[in-house]
Formats: C-alpha cells, sequence, structure tokens
C-alpha cells in the first residue's frame, strides 16, 4: 500500500509541467555553479600545484558544489512538500484516501517516500553531473558518494518536516511559507552560533551535512537525520489520524 | 425481503459531537443485501457526517459498525474493502487521467493485480466511460466528473455502496442515466443514497430512514411512507353533477369538497370503496363521469409532515 501511494505521488509530480521546468532550471542553477567552479580552480591550478597538500579537483568544485546545492535544497524541498496534504485536504480528495483500507501510517509513508524517489533523482542528476570531473582528471569518488548520501539524508529531513506543516494546514502556499520559515530558522540557528561544538548548532539539518560535505561519516549524523525524519513523520501520522477524530 | 437476507452493514447507537456539539445522538442502522435504503433530511441534518462515520473517514464517539460482520474500528482493513463510498465532493485528482485514477483507486482498495485491468474497463462499463480512458479528469464535464467518481466507488464490487447526493448538479438526462446504474447497483450490492430529492427516493429506494436534527425519526419502506398520514380518497369529474347532498349519501362517503363547477374531491373511510357505486349512480341518473382520479399524497408532503411533527 506503501508502494501505491509512494508511486501514485511520483507520477503525479511529473503531471506538473512545472515540475519539468524546476528540473530543467535546476540542473542550469547547478551547471552554472559548476562550470564557475572549476573555471576558478583551473585559474589556480598552477599557483595551488606550488602548495603542500594542496586540494584536489574535488575537493575545490564538487565539494562547495554539493554545498550550494544543500542550501539551494531549503528553498526547494518545501516547494515540493506544500501538496502532499494541503492540496488533499482542500481539493477534498483525501476522502478517497482515509476510507480506502489504508492506515494513516502507509498514507503519511507513501507520500514520503514518493517525494524522497523525486528528491533522489535530483541528487543523482547532481552526482552525475561533478562525475563529469572523471573526463579530466582522477574525481575522489567516495568523497562524492559520501556527499549525495549527505544530501539526500538532508533532503529526507526536509521533506519530512514540510510534510508535517503540510498536514497542519489546507492551504498549500501557507505550507510552503511555513516550511520555508522553518528551514531557515533551523539554518540561522546553525550560522549565528559561532561556537562549533554549541549545542544549539546540533539541531540544525545543515550542520550535520557538513561532516558529510567534508568527507567524515559520522554515525551520530546518521541517528540525527533518523531521528530528525521519524518525528516528524510520527507528528504527521498522529495529525492525519486527528482528522478522523475531529473531523 | 426474507429474514434470511444477509445483513451487510449494522449501526449501533452511533454518536457524534463536533466540540461541545452534539450532532449525531445515537443512530442505528441495518441494510440487508440487495438493498437501496435512502437516507433523507434537511441540510444540516447530520446525513454526511452519518455517512462518513459508516465508511471510517470519521471516528464515532459512541457506538459500533459492523460491515458484513466485520468491526470497522476493530478490523478497519476487511471492513473497509468492503465498502465504496462516493463523498458529497467526488474525490477526484484533477491532473490524472480516468484510467490511471481508476487503477489508483483499485490498488488502493486491495483489487489483485491479475483483475486490475478488468476491474477498470468493468466500472468504466457500467457508468458509461468507456471513451473518456486517457482524458484528464479535470477536463471533462461535471456529469463525468461524479460518475468517475461512482466508478471509483464501485471498482472493487464492494458489497456495501454508500453515496452521498450523487445527483447533485448533474442534468436531467445525467440523472436518468446515473438513477438507472443505482438500480442496477442495487440488485447486486447493497446501496445506502443520501439526498434531499424525494423524487430520487421514490423512484430508487426500497427502503427510507428519515434524519432529522441528527436522530433517525422515520423508518419504513418507500411505498408505506407515501402513505403516512395518508386520507384515502379521489376526485372524480362529472360534466353534469348532482346536488352535493346526492353524492354526500352515497355510502362510506365521509366527505365531499366542490373543486370546481365539475370537480369534486370525495373522502371515505379506509375500507370503504364508494366509488364503484358513484360510478353505477352516475351511469343511472346521467351525470355523465368522465375521470375518477386516486387521491396520491406526495412524497414532499409527508416529508414536511413527518419533520413538523417532530
Amino acid at each position: 500500500m506503501i508502494l501505491t501511494i509512494a508511486h501514485k505521488e511520483f507520477r503525479s509530480l511529473f503531471a506538473a509541467p512545472s515540475t519539468w521546468l524546476m528540473l530543467g532550471a535546476l540542473q542550469l542553477i547547478f551547471a552554472w555553479f559548476f562550470l564557475a567552479r572549476l573555471d576558478a580552480f583551473l585559474q589556480l591550478q598552477a599557483q595551488l600545484a606550488q602548495l603542500a597538500n594542496a586540494p584536489g579537483a574535488t575537493q575545490a568544485v564538487a565539494v562547495p558544489l554539493f554545498g550550494t546545492i544543500a542550501l539551494i535544497m531549503m528553498m526547494l524541498v518545501p516547494a515540493f512538500t506544500m501538496r502532499l496534504l494541503a492540496e488533499e485536504r482542500r481539493n477534498q480528495t483525501m476522502a478517497l484516501l482515509m476510507t480506502a483500507p489504508v492506515s494513516s501510517t502507509h498514507i503519511v509513508l507513501g507520500k514520503f517516500f514518493g517525494l524522497l524517489l523525486f528528491l533522489l533523482l535530483i541528487v543523482a542528476g547532481c552526482l552525475a553531473m561533478t562525475l563529469a570531473l572523471a573526463a579530466g582528471t582522477q574525481p575522489d569518488i567516495g568523497l562524492l558518494l559520501g556527499n549525495a548520501l549527505g544530501l539526500l539524508l538532508l533532503a529526507a529531513s526536509y521533506a519530512a518536516l514540510g510534510l508535517y506543516i503540510s498536514s497542519l494546514t489546507a492551504q498549500p502556499v501557507v505550507a510552503a511559507i511555513a516550511a520555508l520559515g522553518s528551514l531557515f530558522a533551523l539554518w540561522l540557528v546553525e550560522i549565528s552560533t559561532v561556537d562549533n561544538d554549541h549545542a544549539w548548532r546540533m539541531i540544525a539539518p545543515t550542520s550535520h551535512f557538513q561532516s558529510f560535505n567534508i568527507g567524515l561519516l559520522h554515525s551520530a549524523d546518521f541517528v540525527y537525520f533518523a531521528l530528525f525524519c521519524a518525528t516528524f513523520l510520527l507528528l504527521t501520522i498522529r495529525r492525519v489520524h486527528n482528522n478522523r477524530i475531529y473531523g | 425481503m426474507s429474514a434470511a437476507t444477509p445483513i451487510t452493514l449494522s449501526a449501533r447507537n452511533l454518536c457524534r459531537r463536533f466540540g461541545q456539539r452534539e450532532v449525531i445522538h445515537g443512530i442505528s442502522l441495518e441494510l440487508k443485501h440487495g438493498e437501496v435504503l435512502g437516507l433523507l433530511g434537511h441540510n444540516g441534518a447530520g446525513k454526511s457526517t452519518t455517512l462518513q462515520m459508516l465508511t471510517g473517514a470519521l471516528l464515532p464517539h459512541s457506538g459500533q459498525i459492523e460491515i458484513c460482520g466485520f468491526d470497522l474500528a476493530r478490523q478497519p482493513g476487511q471492513a473497509k474493502s468492503r465498502i465504496g463510498f462516493l463523498p458529497e465532493t467526488p474525490p477526484l485528482y484533477r491532473d490524472m487521467s480516468v484510467d490511471n485514477y481508476l487503477a489508483f483507486a483499485a490498488k488502493l482498495h486491495r483489487v489483485p493485480r491479475p483483475q486490475l485491468a478488468n476491474a477498470v474497463a468493468e466500472a468504466k462499463r457500467r457508468c458509461g466511460l468507456q471513451d473518456t480512458g486517457r482524458k484528464i479528469i479535470g477536463t471533462l464535464s461535471k456529469g463525468y466528473q461524479q460518475r468517475i467518481g461512482i466508478a471509483q466507488a464501485i471498482i472493487h464490487s464492494p458489497e456495501v455502496i454508500i453515496l452521498d447526493e450523487p445527483t447533485v448538479g448533474l442534468d436531467p438526462s445525467q440523472i436518468r442515466d446515473i438513477r438507472a446504474l443505482i438500480r442496477e447497483l442495487g440488485d447486486a450490492h447493497s446501496v445506502i443514497l443520501s439526498t434531499h430529492l424525494l423524487s430520487e427516493v421514490e423512484s430508487l429506494c426500497d427502503r427510507v430512514e428519515i434524519m432529522h436534527h441528527g436522530r433517525l425519526i422515520y423508518s419504513d419502506s418507500s411505498a408505506h411512507m407515501q402513505q403516512y398520514g395518508h386520507q384515502p380518497g379521489f376526485i372524480v369529474t362529472l360534466l353534469n353533477p348532482p346536488l352535493l347532498g346526492e353524492l354526500q349519501a352515497i355510502d362510506g362517503v365521509q366527505q365531499v369538497e366542490p373543486l370546481s363547477s365539475t370537480q369534486f374531491r370525495v373522502l371515505h373511510a379506509a375500507d370503504a370503496k364508494p366509488g364503484p357505486a358513484l360510478l353505477a349512480l352516475a351511469a343511472q341518473h346521467g351525470w355523465q363521469a368522465q375521470q375518477l382520479v386516486p387521491l396520491q399524497s406526495r412524497l414532499e408532503d409527508v416529508f414536511v409532515q413527518i419533520t413538523e411533527n417532530q
């Protein structure tokens, strides 16, 4: 049942022309950043070569690119999560799911994984672009994969938060703005703490992405993302179930 | 209906509050196989809330619902796969094609994958949607969208079909088509139909329940409902009428009321049959009887009478 709903969500994303437009525009933006970074790297290459332990192409080009994409994700994910439940409520299509033999858990997980599959597509697009470095040099595949994994986990946590906010309202636009605001607030928490080990910093998903970004696979970060997703998915499930109680 | 007919849906003592306001007060319902039940009521009487509770979209505060013997609260999966529901607004994804939407609805209702194509084709055939398969739902007219809503409710051949005002907003020919479809569905499934159109009840339903302020206040077969508070009588047209007294004197006649110079309303006791005697006299005395129409109370009047009595 989760698969059925996920499949439907995934397909309905592609039914809207705006999705294609957004995918195209994203690739264009990523390519722009990628080429600008590459250009800068080529100009500095000679000077870098004189340094001891100089950063390679992967570190100088791909890593900052993933950092930028992580920020773009913050604005991108709410645009997709806003529809998930708010629009079902507004168009009164929720009744189909509520009266079908599926539980609230199925509905929420189906929608979450449907969107995650789509986000995976975007992450895969970035990964493929950075792998193009292989044409000129030997990229650090491990670092690239670690970054892609981090990006996917980050996007998943954003999706879980966005899904929860979408379940609170019947207006997709309100859901989008509220989700963007929350993600922005979390990001501000991270950048406003100067101290690297500050406890506040730990609550921001972006700070946990940092370790993936520098090539560190820290089990605490995996646990953080898993807990973050689980918390908001559970809250969403409760919220959807409450629909049956409060009408 | 024989006593051996299985009961497909039974609800006992359903109560529902919204905040402090209790909107449904202890409703009990039973539905037998092959029966079409009409749920009548004014706007805001609690029809839609009741139907939402019967389909599991809304939890009752107290009471119990069983679908084909499965408790809706304890075995929701089993119970819900035996219900098809068309809410007031058909739950349609406007950007999907008809085929994709119906296939999704079928999968949600656990139609096994090998039978999926058949189920979609059959539902489309029954609802007259054969030529709309690849069209996008949002581009279709209201009548077609309503039919897709019904197709979605019957796609898994559920035992119980619940339709909330299925003919609202349709043109007369579409209403006729959908009523024919509901009548056909009523043979093999049990149907609950909520409506405020009394003609719909008259033409479709075996049984009527009237809801008023969250209570069921009347329950009977729709034929019986028409007899409710009904005074037997007829309207007779006599082109050459006698004096009123002569009509009054006929055995069994309780009251004669002239409607025009040639038309008279004759009321009589339920067991008396003064009609033939009147016609015999008319022939004998040359009253030139032309028409004798039995009085029939309209369902509208009966409905108003029943709800006002409460």
